[in-house]
């Protein structure tokens, strides 16, 4: 992207200079977003608008600039950003930059770089020769390392609205149990069909086939809830229909949809019969232990002794699993990561190519994940309890959506966009 | 009573070539161009009852007969233009030195802008209006406006032939202004509409021939020759028009509010 950020100072409002100013950068085809605006509330004081003005080659951007420049627009002047080197392995340097999840550019050498897993309150770490950013946790950081300050040399960029004209271009901050929710569910559904059939494309026929801007994977982050309120036959079907590609949950979902395929209960409770199973409250544990014994949930549904359910389509579909533990965890299962920065290291390896996170019933794997994804993705959280997607629209992302339902209804509704036969 | 600054003509002439009006084939008549200013003087000393502060002349600097372009001043403070073109630039220290010398506050722009003085600022009581884009720039404006306390309204200048606002926009006593739409872009000639109520349209012709480089004070008009249509319709707004024959000045595009900076 060729950015530059220009201030505009003086009266410039009533003397239509702001406008011509943004006519200007208009007509030449360049675009702008106007970063910060301070209107004067008496005549003889000056307003203030930063403009940041957006051309397709830098060539284009000089000439606006040059063009904005006669009439009083003055192009910030940039210096490279700051750094310091960390002084010891998991310590980040005083006055480090804490980064947002918005996509970000520093400045090295006189150019802009693109900063790379870009994701909220983590650092920048950069690498001078060749010229290179990424954002990396508190935890990875490695004694001098090279670590971004302060604020200048860095900017961000607010989130484009996505072409499609769907639930995500439009998202108000607001999550309201008392909103239909249908429209916003085949939206969803609509970009898990776009994001399959581009996932296809490029399986079959290569990157340039696709759009890389839509992503080829879609996350789904789940509770057990799904499990408990029957959604675990929907959620099964969706996976094995290709539409979910990364899986994140605790140690409890896979716990109780194993355990209803071993069982036919969940957390005791008998899903079809309806009523508390004799010595029900054991069968989680009985469950673990035995795929424990098995190895791993892999070898537990390759065996045939887990045969229907989440876990054994998303072993059949090949699906990335990132498992994180609690400390309220029973057992845990083989695969659940239970040092919570590998976990969280686990997840990030995880999201590349993500482009649409569902978050279903769940609070604490919906909230980190969306600390980690980038503002860019689409995420849709779906709770009972209005609180979590209230907390995850405040991110303040408009491709956040909330919406407060019952998991499996909103699964059961989803899939039917998707043709279910159920 | 009005003071104005002005500068006799003994060195002025046409040296050089900075504006579309100046050929210095075409040369201005030492006796003429005398004759002209002097006249304009007695008018404003006896037809207007203006008192005049007579700067002196320096060889080598012909324009500095056109003392709008000192600077701009207001509440006793001075700003010192800073011209666009060398040839003018040797002008500021003389007039830095007669502001100095008569007390007054000289201070500076403070930014690096060119700004040609009471040439390109001018205004009514509450708002100001700046020419830019031809001698000025935009950002002198926004210094002045800190510096002055102003509003100051920037109008872009597209002709130039109207190199400075003084050329193409002249404020009149009674809140009327009289200007040339021509000179300034589309979106200057909607701010001029918004802003003032009483607009005069003077002719292409008569702007042409620096209808609008006009002195007022009180009801008084003092304008060059030849503006007829000018006339009438000052005249019809309650004014009296003073014309003076000023042509020897035109050959270096200016007339009567160029050869004059209003003091007070």
């Amino acid at each position: 992207m060729n950015t530059e950020t220009v201030t505009l100072k003086g009266h410039i409002i009533d003397s239509l200079i702001l406008a011509k100013v943004l006519d200007t950068i208009l007509q030449m085809e360049g675009t702008f977003d106007i970063s910060e605006i301070k209107i004067s509330a008496t005549r003889e004081e000056s307003s203030i608008a930063k403009i940041a003005i957006h051309a397709d080659s830098p060539e284009l951007l000089e000439e606006i600039l040059q063009a904005v420049q006669l009439h009083g627009a003055i192009v910030e002047e940039i210096s490279d950003c700051s750094t310091a080197i960390a002084p010891q392995d998991g310590v980040l340097p005083d006055s480090f930059y804490a980064s947002s999840h918005l996509p970000t550019q520093v400045r090295l050498k006189g150019e802009w770089i693109d900063v790379e897993a870009i994701e909220m309150d983590l650092a920048i770490r950069v690498q001078h020769d060749p010229p290179h950013a990424m954002a990396i946790p508190m935890a990875e950081v490695k004694i001098g390392d090279d670590i971004v300050t302060g604020r200048t040399g860095i900017r961000v960029f607010p989130l484009e609205r996505p072409k499609e004209r769907d639930a995500f271009s439009f998202m108000e901050a607001q999550v309201s149990s008392e909103r239909p929710h249908q429209h916003v569910i085949a939206d969803v559904a609509k970009r898990m069909r776009m994001i399959k059939d581009n996932r296809e494309k490029i399986l079959r026929q290569g990157d340039a086939a696709g759009n890389a801007d839509l992503g080829t994977k879609v996350l789904f982050v789940g509770g057990p809830a799904i499990v408990h309120s029957g959604g675990r036959e929907v959620l099964s079907w969706l996976i094995e229909e290709g539409y979910i590609h990364v899986l994140f949950a605790g140690n409890a979902l896979p716990a109780h949809d194993m355990e209803a395929s071993l069982f036919g209960t969940s957390l005791g409770f008998g899903l079809s019969a309806g009523c508390i199973a004799p010595h029900g409250h054991e069968h989680h544990l009985r469950t673990i232990n035995k795929v424990r014994g098995a190895g791993s949930i892999k070898q537990a549904v390759e065996s045939g002794m887990i045969k229907d359910g989440i876990m054994a389509s998303c072993v059949r579909q090949n699906v990335d699993m990132v498992l994180a533990g609690s400390i309220r965890d029973d057992g845990p299962l083989p695969d659940v990561i239970t040092d919570t920065v590998k976990s969280q290291g686990a997840m990030r390896a995880a999201l590349p190519g993500v482009g649409l996170a569902l978050m279903v019933a769940t609070t604490l794997h919906a909230i980190a994940t969306g600390n980690c994804l980038p503002a860019k993705v689409p995420s849709v959280c779906v709770d009972i309890n209005p609180a979590v997607p209230t907390k995850l629209s405040d991110r303040g992302s408009f491709q956040a959506v909330g919406l407060v339902m019952d998991s499996s209804s909103f699964l059961r509704q989803l899939a039917r966009e998707l043709n279910w036969p159920g | 009573m009005a003071r104005l600054l002005v500068c006799p003509p003994d060195y002025y002439g046409i040296e050089y070539e900075i504006n579309p009006w100046m050929r210095v084939s075409n040369a201005a008549d030492p006796e003429k161009s005398k004759a002209q200013w002097h006249n304009l003087m007695r008018t404003f000393e006896e037809d207007v009852g203006v008192e005049l502060e007579r700067m002196t002349p320096v060889k080598g600097l012909p324009d500095l007969v056109f003392t709008a372009n000192a600077g701009v001043l207001y509440d006793g403070k001075v700003v010192i233009s800073r011209f666009l073109h060398p040839e003018r630039q040797r002008e500021e220290e003389y007039f830095e030195r007669w502001f100095t010398e008569h007390d007054y506050s000289v201070i500076k722009l403070g930014v690096e802008c060119y700004f040609e003085g009471a040439g390109d600022l001018l205004g009514f009581t509450d708002t100001w209006f700046g020419g830019y884009r031809q001698r000025s720039d935009f950002g002198a404006y926004t210094a002045l406006s800190e510096i002055y306390g102003k509003e100051i309204l920037p109008l872009e200048l597209v002709s130039d032939k109207f190199y400075h606002l003084d050329t193409c926009f002249c404020p009149l006593s009674g809140g009327e202004l009289l200007y040339y739409p021509g000179a300034f872009d589309s979106y200057a000639q909607d701010t001029i509409a918004n802003s003032v109520e009483k607009r005069i349209i003077v002719p292409q012709v008569e702007a042409e021939r620096f209808a609008c480089n006009a002195v007022c004070v009180d009801h008084h008009v003092v304008l060059p020759s030849g503006c007829n249509e000018t006339m009438d319709l000052l005249k019809r707004h309650g004014y009296t028009p003073h014309p003076v024959e000023l042509d020897e000045f035109f050959k270096a595009g200016g007339s009567a509010k160029c050869l004059t900076l209003a003091l007070d």
